[in-house]
């Protein structure tokens, strides 16, 4: 196994305020590894320096091999990077389809590919693509409809779809159950454990531990921007430093299920 | 047609093609207001060929064209750095830079304008505005046009996901702006005179609007507002006295009576159009418009948080 993402020794701060603090990971290709810790931890902060929103001060991400620091935002997905975002950022005024579509971007992003039609005379390919990938997810019935006037659960999923219409090999997932009840929570358990199955590897930010624990057997918490643990799922929740994060020192004593 | 008819139908055409090249720009998320300085680039650069080389008009609106889309790129580069409100004043400095250096350009007629020899007949800009039209609604359904209605949406996100939104920003200005130009260029042969007095800001707020209040989300949108915005105040030329007369006849007045005649149509313009920001802001086309009615589950009602 080698590891598809390794971040070493990253840091950010925002003016006098410091976000990530030499924070060090590594990703196997085809792994499920959670990213939790109490909120202003720097779980999205840590997203979008990985995804290049903002630049980080210090520190290297190597993706497959490749160092990308300094690669553009938009170049990212190409290195096959995708991402969901912790409040859904779908593109409101388009339909369903349509936003799959904008997945597909960075791989039909020529100047031929940018003036050929996708609807004008009959369906283009990239809308077959997208209607395929759509109706695969059980999501046909919403094909057409404007993002806007769709239920938060439903919006939740598309969003999902949309970043796998980029066929990554990482997917950034940033509170994919937030919002969700239980009956959509196992459904996305399945979903992302099938998704998981056809090789995609999966960062997964969450505050729900029962689909972290169901889901994913490592996990990496942050407190203050710091990496306070990396390891084992299963014991997270017996580590003393985890406590105090979540707990307070006080109280670390006592016994407690994390988040 | 009669003489009055022409004229409506040729300065209906013109508007058409110059709010597709607002619409152009409106369409990325950018309110262009600096419309007048590009129609005037591409009027007087139609003028000037005509008048001082003899160019025939297909090559001096062709060149007028260019010209405004040449200089709107040129100018695209650095203006779109500048965000909201800012953007908004930066096109209308343009636009009134433009106005200040023809005005002092002797080469160019200064305060005088210019005549324009060569006359073209209706036909001409009726053509020209319905191949703009079809031209948007083909660029509108390619994936150049979904990136331009995901960069209006949420740029951020359109980068993300790989879209060059710089690229597709100043493309959609530039060829708005060649757009602007053509229009200009149809102007100046339609009417046979150029000054720069008329290419002013209102004329840049008025093309803004009919994109506007026609509806920026679909192309249909500055087709229809130009229409309507071109065409109503003819309307009520007629309809404004007939109104107030059948009004005060069934009063019992009768005799000279005035106001309102018809000059106040522009007051009743001006309440139609607050009344559309209040009660319409999305403009009078938008995507619902023509979607079909369809079949829906109860769950895809919308919910408080998808009004957002």
């Amino acid at each position: 196994m080698t590891a598809l993402l390794k971040v070493e020794g990253l840091s950010k701060s925002f003016g006098g305020v410091q976000v990530i603090t030499d924070v060090s990971f590594e990703a196997e290709e085809g792994a499920r590894l959670a990213l939790i810790g109490p909120n202003g931890a720097g779980k999205t902060t840590l997203f979008n320096l990985l995804t290049g929103v903002f630049p980080q001060d210090e520190g290297t991400v190597t993706l497959a091999g490749q160092v990308i620091d300094g690669a553009p935002s938009r170049r990212r997905i190409g290195m096959g990077m995708a991402r969901s975002f912790q409040n859904i950022r779908l593109m409101p005024h388009l339909s369903v389809v349509e936003n799959v579509m904008l997945g597909q971007q960075h791989r039909r992003s020529g100047l031929g590919a940018m003036l050929s039609p996708l609807t004008l005379f009959g369906r283009s390919e990239s809308w077959r693509e997208a209607e395929a990938l759509i109706a695969d997810m059980g999501l046909e019935a919403w094909m057409g409809e404007t993002v806007s006037t769709l239920p938060y659960g439903i919006r939740k999923q598309i969003e999902l779809v949309r970043a796998l219409a980029a066929k990554p090999r990482l997917l950034l997932l940033d509170e994919p159950a937030a919002g969700l009840n239980g009956t959509e929570t196992a459904q996305l358990r399945d979903f992302l454990a099938r998704i998981s199955g056809t090789g995609i590897t999966l960062l997964v930010v969450e505050h729900d531990m029962s689909l972290v624990r169901s889901l994913c057997d490592r996990c990496v918490v942050l407190n203050f921007g710091r990496k306070i643990y990396d390891g084992s799922t299963a014991q997270v929740h017996e580590d003393p430093l985890v406590l105090e994060a979540y707990l307070g020192a006080r109280h670390s004593g006592e016994t407690a299920d994390v988040a | 047609m009669s003489g009055y008819w022409t004229g409506i139908v040729t300065i209906l055409a013109i508007n058409v093609v110059f709010a597709y090249g607002i619409y152009l720009a409106v369409a990325t998320g950018q309110l262009n207001l600096g419309g007048a300085g590009f129609q005037a680039l591409g009027a007087y650069a139609a003028a000037w060929l005509c008048f001082e080389l003899d160019w025939s008009p297909a090559w001096t609106i062709a060149a007028g064209t260019v010209v405004a889309g040449v200089i709107g790129m040129g100018i695209a580069i650095p203006i779109l750095r500048l965000k909201g409100v800012y953007l908004v004043l930066g096109t209308f400095a343009f636009a009134e830079v433009v106005a200040g250096l023809i005005l002092n350009s002797e080469t160019l007629g200064g305060a005088m304008g210019l005549p324009v020899p060569a006359y073209i007949e209706w036909q001409v800009p009726v053509a020209a505005a319905v191949a703009c039209a079809l031209l948007v609604f083909y660029l509108m359904a390619t994936r150049f046009g979904l990136a331009v209605r995901s960069v209006h949406d949420d740029d951020v996100v359109a980068d993300l996901m790989g879209v060059n939104v710089r690229g597709v920003r100043v493309a959609a200005f530039a060829l708005g702006a060649a757009l602007a130009g053509l229009s200009g260029g149809l102007y100046a042969h339609a009417f046979s005179y150029v000054e720069i007095q008329g290419f002013n800001a209102s004329l840049s707020i008025y093309v803004l609007l009919y994109v506007l209040l026609g509806g920026a989300q679909t192309a249909w949108g500055p087709l229809v507002g130009a229409a309507f915005f071109t065409l109503l105040p003819e309307a009520m030329r007629s309809f404004l006295p007939a109104a107030k007369e059948a009004i005060w006849t069934a009063f019992g007045v009768t005799g000279d009576i005035s106001p309102p005649d018809e000059s106040w149509r522009f007051v009743v313009l001006g309440a139609a159009v607050i009344a559309m920001m209040v009660f319409r802001p999305e403009g009078l086309v938008t995507r619902d418009t023509f979607a079909f009615p369809r079949r829906r589950s109860p769950a895809a009602a919308p919910t408080r948080e998808a009004a957002e």
